[in-house]
């Protein structure tokens, strides 16, 4: 009919607070495509995703709908102008009928003899829906009785109820399982037959490869490119997401020599939804680096070893006993430390003083009845303050008062009061400025040096390169690949996180 | 050197296959167990005493429990969208001293002093939701401060119970006004206030079940931002919720003066907690999104009931009623956990 894209955004720009979560970005979706948009954590998928879909407004570019400017304020006006979203967690209502949840708001009515609905037309409506989707379930069906893969297809036929002509799906597949998958995208791929767009967000390479027609990745608020998936390999893509200039530095020296027993192993590392196969041990005095893409399992695995989420199968050891923390509390008594990757939700209590906060997992890993004395607390908050190099006015100072950097410093310390024979640092360095970069690059070594096992997730994979002597690749959940000495380089990592699957297809054909 | 590592071969649960026998769904078992409950006291009442299954026990089941019932259904709405609403009882007390005093000191026809008072009622329920919706507050303490409003307001209008003597209301309670059913010896005689409780519990089963607005009632209790994002006008239905309920609280005022014959400002303190607890042992989930007004018409009759069997115990105190509502509010928020519990167990092996 025309040439216009039926879905084009120009120079979407978004900001939140202080942080420019979208700076400026074009996306094109056309008919019968289906549009993968990628990127790392924070690179403004979201962001994007919601000022499309009428969640937020963006603060300056234009989105127009076949040509058409629309500028949804919600997401019912998003609706209307033919653009609906599925989120990875549906939204739709649990106790209300298949059928309800997508004619929901939009329900033909009656006037006589009582002003009500047509349940006979809903149910109708809803059938042809799910119909058009191409699956089966009767609509009838209470939603929360059926399976996430199922929900997502039922807020898919509801989006075409709706009439959408785009239709935007957020990890879609992150809790589905291959054959759901599958499903999934045939779904997709009949969509794309009748013309409609698709906008896919999700992190899994593979996925990516074998649905997408189009690629755009994202990087910290910005258009990285849009390319075509068949012209772009997994190693380039890869180096769009994480944005590297690929340069040589000075890396920690290897280990030297493998000790008959590590200090801590996991193997098969399992839990639904999270964890598939990971391995990965530790010896005395050795850091070991994981790297992956975001839902690749890198926190999931350093939350599964500290208990703060069950595992379904695996075996761990540390020093050769085997160990299964249940809680964290378990885990610090056995002599793990964790430092969570969001410290303002997970970490620090901020009113507490650094004092405070410094000796809160000390007190827990004695018991909370236990004594800390005050002089012990104040002479251990001294040692880290002089260690770690925490700039605070005083030890009594409320944590919140401290920079990003030392307020991370802070939680680091906290972990090291326990004294712990194995140390976990999920994305130690997020969000610090350069120098608190340097100086927790600095204790990673020099604990190391003190004989402490150092497991460290970052996605800064030169800061990897350069803290760990050896580096346990992840990809879907899996650890993939180990890379030891001169092989622990960023081009090494990139490749090895790029590496295609087995084709599931062959995977389901061996199974079945 | 790289080492690749042979990953293991999936094993994935079966995808979900139609079951030959249906499963009990676990939404049912709340109504169920209600039913149940309301089946065994009345036997076992029927059994203790030999009056007891009697037209007459029925009939005052129902007189002594229809403003109670009125106010329990305003309770469901407001409780199915996920909200509370404390005032109900001190909106009732007011609304019957209003009535009161505009009948036998403004000289008002009762009639047009009941279509008044349902009005203050809407309009009070309006405030509160628009209270809650507009400015994000929570709905128990604006409804908490509506309870001592409207309690006040009461007592404001006139310190003390003021009596109505109007014809109107005399023949509203007389016979000719009322249902005359041929049962039991002398037939049974059931006042208007038991009808209008039965058309009040009619449409809102209507109206929750059958209408766009009660299925967005429904929606918005059960998952709150998914039903925003589905384009369900949050907002106005909330706030249409709480004046419903508000109006409702007005008409249990009136049902209530009417069966007093008289307007008390000290009348129904903490009745607002009997409908609560009507609500939720009549199944409906005091988060919301779940149940609806057939349960609260049952949780009614219970809460009768056993103030009914307490009476004909006759030597037990009046107290005792309370202690076994006190047990049937926890066994069923137990129950609903635990139906809670096994519904999401089976989903996440489904899944």
């Amino acid at each position: 009919m025309t040439d216009l894209a039926l879905l084009s955004v120009r120079g979407a720009r978004k900001r939140f607070g202080p942080v420019l979560a979208l700076d400026g970005v074009d996306i094109d979706i056309e008919r019968g495509e289906i549009h993968a948009l990628m990127g790392e954590n924070g690179a403004g998928k979201s962001t994007l995703i919601r000022c499309v879909s009428g969640v937020h407004s963006p603060d300056a570019g234009s989105v127009s709908v076949a040509g058409v400017p629309a500028r949804p304020r919600t997401p019912r006006e998003a609706e209307l102008f033919g653009i609906s979203c599925v989120h990875q967690e549906v939204h739709l209502i649990p106790h209300l009928s298949v059928a309800e949840n997508i004619c929901l708001g939009r329900e033909p009515t009656r006037r006589f003899p009582f002003p009500g609905i047509r349940w006979g037309a809903v149910r109708e409506r809803a059938r042809q829906a799910v119909e058009r989707v191409g699956f089966e379930i009767d609509v009838r069906r209470e939603l929360c009785t059926c399976s996430i893969a199922a929900q997502q297809l039922v807020a898919i036929a509801r989006s075409l109820d709706c009439g959408a002509r785009v239709v935007i799906l957020d990890e879609p597949t992150s809790s589905l399982n291959e054959r759901e998958v599958e499903a999934l995208f045939s779904v997709l791929r009949r969509l794309r037959a009748n013309g409609l767009g698709i906008l896919l967000v999700t992190h899994f390479l593979d996925q990516v490869y074998r649905i997408a027609d189009r690629i755009t990745v994202l990087r910290d608020g910005r258009l990285v490119g849009t390319r075509s998936a068949a012209d772009l390999s997994r190693a380039e893509l890869v180096a769009m997401m994480v944005g590297r200039a690929i340069h040589r530095e000075p890396r920690a020296e290897q280990h030297a020599s493998r000790a008959e027993q590590p200090r801590f192993a996991a193997r098969g590392l399992r839990r639904r939804g999270a964890l598939d196969a990971v391995d990965c041990s530790v010896d005395r005095g050795e850091a070991v680096g994981l790297a992956g893409l975001l839902g690749s399992g890198r926190s999931e695995t350093l939350r599964a070893i500290f208990g703060a989420d069950p595992i379904d199968a695996g075996t761990m050891t540390l020093d050769g006993h085997p160990v299964r923390p249940g809680s964290p509390r378990e885990a610090m008594r056995v002599g793990i430390a964790f430092l969570p990757e969001d410290r303002k939700r997970d970490g620090i209590i901020p009113s507490l003083s650094v004092r405070e906060n410094i000796i809160l997992a000390l007190q827990a890993r004695r018991g909370v009845f236990a004594r800390v004395s005050n002089r012990e607390a104040l002479l251990l908050a001294d040692r880290f303050i002089a260690a770690l190099r925490i700039r605070t006015p005083s030890p009594e100072t409320p944590v919140h008062r401290l920079s990003g950097g030392n307020q991370q410093k802070t939680l680091i310390a906290r972990a090291l009061a326990t004294d712990p024979l194995l140390l976990l640092l999920d994305e130690p360095t997020r969000g610090i400025d350069i120098g608190a970069k340097e100086d927790v690059l600095d204790l990673v070594r020099s604990e190391r040096e003190r004989g402490v096992a150092i497991i460290m997730a970052s996605s800064e994979l030169e800061e990897l390169v350069r803290a760990c002597g050896r580096v346990v690749v992840l990809r879907d959940r899996r650890s993939v690949a180990e890379l030891m000495g001169s092989a622990v380089d960023p081009t090494a990592i990139v490749r090895a996180i790029a590496e295609a699957a087995p084709e599931p297809d062959v995977e389901i054909a061996t199974r079945g | 050197m790289i080492r690749e590592r042979q990953s293991p071969p999936e094993r994935r649960s079966l995808p979900h296959r139609p079951r030959l026998v249906p499963r009990l769904d676990p939404s049912v078992v709340p109504s169920a167990a209600t039913a149940l409950v309301l089946v065994a006291a009345f036997l076992l009442g029927a059994a203790r005493y030999e009056n007891f299954a009697s037209w007459m026990v029925l009939r005052n089941l129902l007189v002594d429990n229809a403003y109670l019932g009125i106010a329990a259904v305003g309770a469901t709405f407001v409780i199915l969208a996920g909200g509370i609403d404390l005032s109900v009882g001190a909106v009732m007390a007011m609304t019957s001293v209003l009535v009161a005093r505009l009948v036998e000191h403004a000289g008002v026809h009762p009639a047009v002093a009941i279509a008044v008072a349902i009005l203050a009622g809407m309009s009070f329920g309006l405030a509160q939701g628009s209270l809650i919706q507009l400015f994000g507050l929570p709905a128990f303490l604006v409804t908490l401060a509506g309870m001592f409003l409207a309690r006040g307001a009461a007592f404001a209008l006139h310190p003390q119970s003021l009596g109505v003597r109007h014809p109107f209301v005399a023949q509203l309670l007389n016979d000719s006004l009322s249902l005359h059913i041929p049962l039991g010896p002398r037939g049974v005689v059931i006042p208007i206030t038991v009808v209008v409780a039965g058309a009040v519990i009619a449409i809102t089963w209507w109206t929750l079940r059958q209408t766009p607005f009660g299925r967005a009632v429904h929606a918005i209790g059960d998952d709150e931002h998914a039903a925003t994002l589905m384009g369900v006008p949050v907002g106005r239905v909330r706030v249409m919720t709480y004046a419903i309920a508000g109006g409702l609280s007005a008409l249990a005022g009136v049902a209530f003066t009417l069966y007093q014959q008289a307007g008390d400002p000290t009348a129904c303190k903490g009745l607002e907690l009997d409908a609560i607890a009507a609500v939720v042992i009549g199944g409906t989930l005091l988060r919301g999104g779940v149940g609806g007004v057939i349960g609260t018409l049952m949780g009614v009759l219970i809460l009768g009931l056993i103030q009914t069997i307490i009476t004909f115990e006759g030597d037990l105190s009046s107290w005792w009623t309370r202690i076994v509502v006190g047990v049937l509010v926890l066994a069923f928020v137990a129950l609903q956990r635990g139906v809670d519990a096994i519904a999401s167990r089976r989903l996440t092996s489904a899944a």
